[in-house]
């Protein structure tokens, strides 16, 4: 079995805020083996970022309270201090944002910027800081290195900044690359380009990575377990196959159903999740989703535990309806129509 | 065809004409503002709309399409070439003469955060359009914000509350309201569900295509997302660098792409199944798209054909017809048998000027069948 680089157990993440105390995590467990990915979807505000960010230390604050524990190869990362923790960031676990536009700085070359990363890790002088910059530029495929190293961020196109920024989160060779929404800002071809370039940089650095995302279309194709978030909660998680052709959660069916379709002929209607997601500071009572949940019943109003109810294993999920049901239930959602144009 | 589309089918008056339109921004340089260089941000682009349907246009970043949307309603003057909205000629109308024009085309944009004033209540920004063209009393206005906002699924209490209390599908379903506000023809629908999560998504795609067949608008709806496109639309017109290189009915074009960018951009749509994400070929496609200030010579799509030959960085392809509304603009057109090619011309009301009219495409190379599936070669 591959070597385990991280374990997060029932983490929790609360920020007080004026109106109220907001849950933006409730409980997420995972553990990650070297050479794996990790997909985690969820609409905005289900909380994937807060947990990608807390496991970077970015949460932290005075208005922030934590539980669980984030173990990276056996240290719990939420115990380590602020100064601590730049041991981590960059050195183990490395992140790449969503927004290429505005994580980088646009007064500073975008070499400089890489090289200061480099340096503020290790003890190394500039100008072999600056060689394996060339370097990183090189692997991340922008042609001509050794002239775009000295352009400034406006210089460069959207796909070739995010480029920029997988090098910058690779200058240290992280274990773990936790990715941040990292094509939603990009055209299709682009993020084709950089969903293959993160899959093939995994295997060469021989990492792991965290990937989040909203678009289920990317996760079918760089991930090895899929966790389902929403308002904080995972609702269902399980090896890929188990969640695209046996998903237990009506939240994931209503995901999977709201997607206009390359692969299938063209439905008439959409499926939509009525409503929108609930707010964090007032959660309904029992399971989460059950005020858009079309299929809720009585028992829905006590909150279902995260739990293994079909047999295969790793796949949990939190639902009471009867799995038989389901099953045969579920199509009406994922595929409206397919009966009558089959 | 299912019941829906009958009863949306477009007409056959066209309800927009585009003529060879240009739009090119200049770049300045130096004390005296000397015009340096130009963006070519749609270059020669022509095609018609008919009443009530949907008209998708695709691309990628920086290829002109909202440029282009812009321009057909005239927030930006054409540099050269035609616009005919029913039949009137509005390329270059002043401010004022545009004015009873702006009650019949609206735009829904892109971002719902930033194209909602947060200053004002929603009431004011759905009825402001109404008080500009003077539409009735006051207390009329009132009345019909509240039948707009119940129409596209807000409530009519929501009136004297601001934007930030609103979650963003609310607040683009304010956008389309105040869109509608004017009782429009046509709406330039600029991305406007890229912003939106998944479930809110469809929820707004249904809304658009529920207040289609009520109040039988025609749309150009301009995304880079080719399953909401596909799903949206009538007809799709592909744009790359400036230039129309595909328009076709919409699923013909899934099925069978003629240009090869077209199918390029359909081979990097990721597709949430595992088992058939794996079995795919994709095409990736390499580099990003070239500067729109100095574009490529010939097919402006050379550089990044797998395809191309030295006939496509010389001479820039004809739009030609391929049948059934099918047209494409390339030498080495894909799906189309030698039989085929034998019979086709070229598209003249439509094909950019500067192309040239007489090389039609030769050559299929064995790889194109229209028969076999897409990615067979």
């Amino acid at each position: 079995m591959a070597e385990r680089l991280l374990e997060v157990n029932d983490l929790k993440v609360r920020f007080a805020t004026e109106d109220g105390t907001v849950s933006a995590v409730d409980g997420i467990s995972m553990e990650l083996e070297r050479g794996k990915v990790i997909g985690i979807v969820g609409e905005s505000g289900s909380g994937k970022s807060v947990t990608a960010m807390t496991m970077m230390g970015l949460t932290r604050g005075v208005n922030a309270r934590f539980e669980g524990e984030v173990l990276y190869k056996g240290t719990d990362l939420l115990k380590v201090s602020d100064r601590g923790m730049q041991n981590y960031r960059g050195n183990e676990l490395g992140m790449i944002f969503q927004d290429p536009m505005t994580s980088l700085n646009p007064v500073y070359r975008i070499g400089e910027q890489i090289v200061e990363a480099i340096q503020a890790h290790e003890n190394v002088d500039k100008r072999t800081a600056r060689s394996r910059t060339v370097e990183l530029l090189r692997q991340v495929g922008i042609p001509n290195p050794e002239v775009r190293v000295d352009d400034y961020p406006h210089q460069f196109s959207g796909g070739m900044r995010q480029r920029a920024m997988i090098a910058m989160a690779l200058s240290c060779n992280p274990s773990i690359l936790i990715a941040d929404e990292p094509t939603t800002a990009l055209d299709v071809t682009i993020q084709a380009q950089i969903v293959e370039l993160i899959n093939r940089l995994k295997d060469d650095f021989n990492s792991a990575v965290i990937f989040i995302t909203h678009d289920l279309g990317v996760i079918a194709e760089i991930a090895d377990e899929i966790i389902v978030m929403y308002a904080g909660r995972v609702v269902e998680r399980g090896s890929k196959r188990d969640l695209f052709y046996d998903p237990q959660m009506p939240y994931t069916w209503g995901l999977l159903g709201s997607i206009p379709r390359l692969d299938r002929p063209r439905v008439e209607r959409l499926h939509t999740i009525e409503g929108s997601p609930p707010s964090l500071i007032n959660l309904p009572e029992g399971c989460k989703f059950r005020p858009r949940c079309p299929h809720a019943f009585e028992k829905c109003k006590q909150e279902p535990p995260l739990e293994n109810r079909v047999g295969t294993p790793g796949h949990l999920d939190r639902c009471w309806l009867d799995v038989e049901y389901k099953r045969a239930h579920r199509d009406e959602t994922i595929s409206p129509g397919s009966e009558a144009a089959a | 065809m299912t019941a829906l589309d009958q009863a949306v089918e477009p007409g056959d008056t066209p309800l927009l004409e585009v003529r060879h339109v240009k739009k090119y921004f200049p770049i300045k340089q130096g004390v005296v503002q000397r015009e340096v260089a130009r963006v070519h941000a749609v270059d020669d682009v022509s095609f018609t709309v008919r009443e009530g349907e949907t008209l998708g246009l695709v691309g990628e970043s920086g290829c002109g399409k909202s440029t282009l949307g812009r321009t057909i309603i005239r927030l930006l003057e054409p540099t050269d070439g035609q616009i005919i909205f029913q039949g009137h000629d509005i390329s270059h109308l002043r401010t004022g003469k545009l004015r009873p024009l702006r009650r019949e085309m609206q735009m829904v944009f892109q971002d719902p955060y930033a194209s909602l004033n947060p200053r004002k209540r929603v009431g004011t920004i759905v009825s402001d359009p109404m008080k500009i063209h003077n539409l009735g009393s006051r207390a009329e206005q009132k009345r019909r914000v509240g039948e707009i906002l119940e129409t596209v699924g807000l409530s009519p209490e929501h009136y004297n509350r601001f934007p930030h209390e609103f979650s963003g599908g609310q607040r683009q379903r304010i956008g389309i309201a105040r869109a509608l506000a004017l009782r429009p023809k046509l709406i330039v629908a600029d991305e406007p569900v890229s912003a939106l999560d998944v479930s809110i998504q469809s929820q707004m795609l249904n809304l658009l295509d529920d207040l289609q067949n009520e109040l039988r608008l025609t749309y150009i709806f301009i995304a880079h997302d080719l399953g909401v496109v596909r799903h949206v639309s009538d007809r799709i017109a592909v744009m790359y660098l400036g230039k129309l290189v595909e328009v076709s009915p919409a699923e013909e074009l899934y099925t069978r792409p003629i240009m090869p960018y077209s199918e390029a951009l359909l081979s990097a749509v990721p597709i949430p199944d595992p088992d058939l994400a794996e079995k795919r070929e994709r095409i990736v496609l390499e580099g990003d798209v070239p500067s729109p200030i100095n574009p490529p010579s010939g097919c402006r799509f050379h550089p990044r054909c797998r395809y191309a030959t030295d006939v496509c960085g010389q001479v820039e392809p004809p739009l030609v017809d391929y049948g059934s509304g099918h047209l494409a603009a390339c030498h080495h057109p894909l799906n189309v048998d030698q039989a085929t090619l034998q019979q086709v011309g070229v598209a003249e009301q439509y094909t950019p000027a500067e192309s040239d009219s007489s090389t039609l495409p030769q050559d299929t190379s064995g790889r194109s069948s229209p028969a076999a599936a897409p990615n067979s070669d």
